[in-house]
């Protein structure tokens, strides 16, 4: 499944994807193909809560450490899982370039994400293929743009009484 | 790169629910299927033979956003057939003032002022999640001083009661018993009065901070503690009288708004929701953190998971935290109030009126902050609502790359519809009520 064997220390893998470990925490980093298959491994095996699904804009901080074999593209989906039983839990981070912000949806694994996806949608503008309802969650529906991204100019609202006292 | 260029016309289309007419009958399938967890077969076959009719027997109504018992600014769009809700879909993002985005733009040293007014009901939980993330990218999350953990769960434990005593009230008055809503805030508001003693503030307190607490605990705190801990059980036993053991308030509650386990985990849902169906699944006692696995405490579940079992859970998780409050008070010990680490510290008041350097150092920490090390983390604790969760990436500057709240009240509310369907609209006020959703951490 992966090409990753040849690297000289052992990457390790779960489910054929690299893992790695943020202060104590595992990271699986699949690429987008796998995504899906992997969430859904994870799923049968125990990870029966999908906490949070996030993403992060990589525009301004190009330079971060991924395992060899991972392409570092300006977005990532970040994805935490909490298995009950084992008290366990899990993240899972997906690359999404600029150039084609689609992503398939995890709505039917957990239906719990389709709230989260559409504020990833609305903050980012990253689309979920399968989802049912892709609609703004959290800004009105005719607004222009996606707020998180780094390139999304904060703005100013015009002040009425500028220069009134120096 | 220019502003322009990101922004595009969009065409998401309208948030609102739709009338059967405008959706195939394939994406109305997929919608009532998937939230209520049914295999194809048994979908299909709710399709031909539910209650849901024909369009002209149905109507969409709005219910909120300024409706007084969607705690703020919620509002639902709820297709009714009689007195039957059929459909439901929250619309949210009336209160969205971009706090992640804002996030971005403030040090780790502002961060606690912006996070604690998420979830505005309980500010110190957030305040204590977003330290720990911070410290544990800073890597001094096991050098915390000693006084510092237990006071902040000392204040933790003090809010969830507040917290659960507000829900009381609300609740009460969402089902009528309007007393009840004059009570639970007189009770809250003692332990704020606690609260302002200590932080200075009612709310907002942004006290617990990256590296230790704000400031140590005046003197007299101690009694005050006690006199909450003496003062609780006897208003818990009036509103046991009032409330639990009467029979309009269990016919009120008993039975509406189920979920089953397998339902509320696939939603994502936490907390007293979750524990409602009977998952015993409380982050204090199956990840715990600060000293938390040193406390002796049950995890309070029900079995029904309804409404009543919500409120019930609330009821006595402030006896839980009663009683790790009283543990608290034997085991709290002497000595700093914050990590004696240069780095994160400011230097104290006495020492910055005879150093130069000290004033530099306080100058600097304020103006620029400190700088964390790169890397990602996500750090979850058991707030009153649910798993509240921070998720930062730092790029090694002294602002996060990207804060990211999980916020419980964001992900319980989808549990809505589910919960709703096929209920009366009358007790969609229970229903709403007994998610206990805090608005301003649902659109954050």
């Amino acid at each position: 499944m992966s090409d990753q064997e040849g690297t000289p220390e052992a990457q390790p893998m779960l489910h054929g994807c690299p893992l790695t470990d943020s202060h104590g925490q595992a990271v699986v980093h699949p690429s987008r193909a796998q995504y899906v298959a992997l969430l859904k491994k994870l799923l049968d095996s125990g990870y029966a809560m999908c906490c949070d699904l996030t993403a992060v804009d990589f525009l301004t901080h190009p330079g971060r450490s991924l395992p060899d074999g991972i392409v570092a593209e300006r977005f990532e989906i970040v994805v935490n899982l909490t298995a009950i039983a084992s008290r366990d839990r899990i993240r899972v981070r997906v690359q999404v370039p600029e150039s084609d912000t689609t992503i398939a949806s995890v709505f039917d694994l957990w239906p719990g994400t389709e709230a989260m996806e559409r504020e990833v949608f609305d903050m980012f503008g990253i689309s979920f293929d399968g989802h049912p309802d892709l609609t703004r969650i959290l800004m009105p529906e005719d607004w222009d743009g996606h707020p998180l991204r780094k390139d999304y100019e904060i703005g100013r609202i015009p002040v009425q009484f500028k220069g009134s006292h120096s | 790169m220019t502003s322009g260029q990101n922004i595009f016309k969009t065409n998401e289309g309208a948030q609102e629910m739709r009338a059967r007419s405008e959706i195939s009958a394939k994406e109305i399938l997929r919608e009532v299927g998937s939230v209520l967890r049914m295999s194809e077969a048994e979908v299909a076959n709710l399709g031909q033979s539910s209650g849901d009719s024909d369009e002209d027997q149905t109507m969409i109504i709005n219910m909120g956003p300024q409706h007084p018992s969607t705690h703020g600014v919620l509002r639902l769009m709820l297709e009714l057939q009689g007195e039957t809700v059929l459909r439901c879909k929250p619309i949210i993002g009336y209160l969205h003032t971009g706090m992640e985005k804002t996030g971005e733009d403030l040090t780790y040293m502002q961060g606690g002022t912006n996070v604690t007014r998420m979830d505005y009901l309980s500010p110190l939980n957030n305040e204590l999640v977003f330290s720990m993330a911070v410290e544990k990218l800073l890597g001094i999350e096991n050098d915390i001083p000693e006084r510092a953990v237990w006071m902040r769960m000392l204040l933790s434990e003090l809010n969830r009661m507040s917290s659960h005593l507000l829900f009381l009230a609300t609740n009460g008055m969402d089902l009528g018993a309007v007393s009840m809503m004059l009570y639970g805030w007189r009770e809250r508001e003692e332990v704020l009065r606690f609260f302002q003693k200590v932080t200075g503030l009612r709310m907002n307190h942004n006290f617990i901070r990256p590296g230790g607490v704000a400031a140590d605990l005046p003197a007299g705190w101690r009694s005050d503690v006690l006199e909450i801990l003496e003062m609780l059980p006897g208003r818990l036993a009036e509103y046991d009288i009032l409330m639990t053991d009467q029979p309009i308030w269990r016919e009120r509650l008993q039975g509406v708004g189920v979920i089953t386990a397998d339902e509320a985990l696939a939603l994502g849902t936490s907390g007293p929701i979750l524990r409602s169906t009977g998952v015993a699944w409380d982050l204090r006692r199956d990840q715990p953190y600060l000293h938390y696995e040193k406390m002796e405490f049950d995890v309070i579940v029900g079995s029904y998971g309804d409404a009543f079992d919500r409120y019930a859970i609330r009821i006595n998780e402030i006896r839980e935290s009663m009683r790790i409050v009283y543990q608290i008070l034997d085991n709290m010990p002497k000595g700093d109030y914050r990590i004696q680490n240069k780095k994160v510290t400011p230097p104290p008041r006495a020492r910055i009126d005879e150093s130069m350097e000290a004033l530099i150092h306080h100058f600097k920490i304020f103006t620029e902050g400190f700088k964390v090390p790169e890397g990602e983390v996500y750090v979850a604790i058991e707030s009153p609502r649910g798993e509240i969760g921070c998720y930062i990436v730092s790029d090694g500057g002294s602002k996060p790359y990207r804060i990211h709240m999980r916020a419980p009240s964001f992900v319980n509310i989808q549990a809505l519809p589910h919960m709703m369907r096929g209920g009366l609209v009358a007790d969609a006020v229970a229903v709403i009520s007994s998610i206990d959703p805090v608005l301003g951490e649902v659109d954050r």
